[in-house]
């Protein structure tokens, strides 16, 4: 009889090409995708020491970090990335890598076109030079971010070398509340289990909470997983996926899919595999969360009151004063009310078209508080593309938001779009660290619809209120 | 590609604080300059820097007597966040070659190794007990990795312990990429018994040209 395996344990299993003794494997990457930033460095690497792609036609590219997202823009809207696309385009071109390129069917952020595309796949294995490439386990694909060094091994031998990581369950149980949405989950799961909590470890979340998310509502789960200190993140894949896959542009079809599905029902975590670690968390806990201070861990119910040294576990409280200090807030003030200059809706976490459609609920009727400076930046064109059959952009444009460009944009501050110094910014991103929208930034992460909320009322706002 | 590293003494800084993140280490619009020959400079500079852009004399590097070190004791899960590898390389070109931590960010940890960078892991316990010992003394720790043992300033002898084969690369240099290419016909006969097993994951560059 074959020992109980975990989900992780059976992907892992089946991508050995060769046992590296002491732990050590040589996994095969089934896609790889490269970005404008990560990828010329690692593309470059291997021109330099005359070695070809392994597998260009398992490796995809897209720009995203340092484009511009104004409405209408070209290469050099931002002229310092019009550098670094060119380089990718050039060195994609040279190495027979399908580019997904500015203005064209299939550009956005790394993380959402692969789902969208299906070039993620369940059971797969996918690499990118990117820590949110955990994202991708929403489908159920061992997916995590590595580093250019990484990407270029990947790029001249399609495997890479890699110790399995831990085995760590999060199991969440019970049904969420309303206006609780999966990035209110991300985040109590971390104001719980703090920012190490996945280090070395896969985290798999599973539970009826899980089950009965929505696809892209476990991408935006999984997404977060990095925070948590995961390199990775799953979920097992089920009728739903199968669902979401079936016809999307480079998805299988016919016999192979067909194949495909079988294959997959069969990845789910055994009854009785054992996890590294194990959790349980009880839905009926989980309030709209928002980010207080400079970590995602530093969350709290939208409530409640920003926390004080008698809150701070020991040896942390220079930690919380140097938060509370930079994002020039109070201990013991209530989050809700203060005041916020910047709306981002958008990033790897919350830019598909669900999320676009919930902070639109919001929205609707409404509009941007004055002196409050609000974007939409969509995940891809095709999340463009379908907003705008919805009559969304004009819903956002109405009501006084910047409909812009698919991209990372305020993310992460790469392409000049930047939060201005000491503003306060409810974002829908996955990062409030310092400096992460732009110097002095003070970021606060939130769900689409709360930050829809802090638009039209030009306060951290509790959607519930509204 | 890079110095093997064998042996190392030198200060050792403290940095205390959690969650130094990547962001933090190496702002990414430095990266997009294309100014690699500075990025040395602009390591930790939200830390490093006043907002007028001169130095902060509080940050532990910036003090005499730890801005030469070459050994950083770092607060827990240094490094976490992005995955972007300048982050190592912006601290080595800052000078420092060893961190000792709780905890790293995953992606951190492995880039370190790629480039000959030493990141330590020891327990919270340990690691007090090397600040305690760094801010003491103005001596030099010694880090010794055929030993894998740090001796302190005042003297104290902890081992630590490494991953055998991550030992072996940073003791020798090796070259990960070379090393796999030896195994080249592995990995091509692996594919082509693939392309039967799994022929969903070999399409998808396929589909489009066929249709
Ligand atoms: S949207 Fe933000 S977190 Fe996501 S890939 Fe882009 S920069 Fe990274």
């Amino acid at each position: 009889m074959t020992p109980p395996r975990t989900l992780l344990d059976k992907i892992w299993d089946a991508h050995v090409v060769l046992d590296l003794s002491d732990g050590w494997s040589l996994i095969h990457v089934d896609r790889h995708l490269l970005h404008d930033l990560s990828g010329p460095p690692a593309l470059m690497d291997l021109r330099k020491r005359d070695l070809p792609v392994h597998n260009p036609e398992l490796t995809f590219a897209t720009p995203d970090h340092i484009v511009s997202s104004r409405p209408g823009r070209v290469d050099d809207t931002f002229p310092a990335g019009a550098r670094l696309v060119a380089g990718l385009r050039l060195l994609t071109a040279a190495a027979g890598i399908r580019l997904f390129d500015l203005g064209g069917e299939g550009q956005g952020i790394v993380h959402v076109i692969a789902p969208e595309m299906g070039l993620t796949l369940p059971g797969a294995t996918q690499i990118c030079g990117d820590s949110h490439t955990c994202t991708n386990g929403g489908l159920g694909a061992l997916a995590f971010g590595v580093g250019t060094s990484e990407s270029a091994h990947a790029l001249a031998t399609q495997t890479l070398r890699m110790r399995k990581p831990r085995n760590m369950r999060v199991r969440i149980e019970g049904s969420l509340g309303s206006c609780v949405t999966a990035k209110d989950l991300a985040l109590h799961l971390l104001r719980t289990l703090g920012t190490t909590a996945g280090v070395e470890h896969s985290i798999e979340f599973a539970g009826s909470t899980v089950r009965a998310l929505e696809v892209e509502e476990r991408l935006t789960l999984c997404n977060l997983a990095v925070e948590m200190g995961a390199r990775s993140a799953l979920i097992a894949p089920d009728e739903a996926v199968f669902a979401y896959l079936r016809g999307r542009r480079f998805a299988p079809t016919g016999a192979a899919f067909d194949a495909a599905i079988a294959y997959w029902r069969t990845l789910a975590s055994d009854e009785d595999a054992v996890f590294d670690r194990d959790i349980a968390i009880d839905a009926a806990d989980v309030v709209p969360t928002i980010s207080w201070g400079t970590s995602p861990d530093q969350s709290m119910p939208i409530d409640g009151l920003v926390p004080g040294p008698a809150d701070a576990p020991l040896g942390t409280l220079e930690d919380l004063a140097a938060s509370l200090d930079y994002m020039g807030l109070t201990a013991g003030q209530p989050i809700a009310g203060e005041p916020v200059d910047w709306v981002f809706i958008g990033s790897c976490a919350n830019s598909r078209i669900s999320d676009l459609r919930a902070a639109a609920r919001v929205v609707d009727g409404r509009s941007v508080a004055p002196g409050v400076q609000a974007w939409v930046v969509p995940g891809s064109m095709a999340v463009r593309r379908e907003a705008e059959a919805e009559g969304l952009d004009r819903l956002f444009t109405d009501a006084g938001f910047q409909w812009r460009e698919p991209g990372c944009s305020m993310c992460v501050a790469a392409n000049g779009e930047q939060v201005p110094p000491g503003a306060r910014s409810v974002s829908t991103s996955n990062r409030n660290f310092v400096g992460r929208q732009g110097p002095r930034a003070r970021t606060h992460l939130a769900s689409p619809a709360m930050a829809a909320a802090a638009a039209v009322t030009g306060r951290i706002t509790d959607v519930r209120t509204l | 590609m890079f110095a093997p590293f064998t042996r190392l003494s030198s200060r050792a800084a403290v940095l205390p604080q959690a969650n130094i993140d990547t962001d933090v280490i190496i702002r990414i619009e430095r990266l997009t300059a294309g100014d690699s020959a500075r990025i040395g400079d602009y390591a930790l500079e939200a830390l490093r820097y006043r907002e007028d852009g001169s130095e902060n004399p509080e940050f532990p590097l910036n003090q005499p007597r730890w801005r030469d070190a070459q050994i950083l004791i770092a607060g827990a899960n240094f490094g976490c966040g992005s995955s972007r590898e300048p982050a190592v390389t912006a601290l080595m070109a800052m000078g420092l070659r060893c961190i000792i931590a709780e905890s790293f960010g995953d992606i951190f940890y492995a880039n370190c190794f790629q480039n000959g960078m030493l990141p330590i892991r020891f327990s919270a316990e340990n690691v007090a007990a090397l600040v305690a010992d760094a801010e003491a003394s103005s001596s030099e720790f010694v880090v010794d990795l055929h030993r894998c043992s740090i001796t302190t300033a005042a003297g104290c002898e902890v081992v630590f312990t490494i991953d055998p084969q991550r030992r072996e690369a940073l003791l020798s240099g090796l070259d990960d990429i070379g090393l796999t290419l030896r195994h080249a016909e592995t990995i091509t006969a692996w594919q082509q018994a693939d392309r039967t097993r799994r022929p969903w994951i070999w399409m998808a560059d396929t589909r489009e040209i066929a249709a």
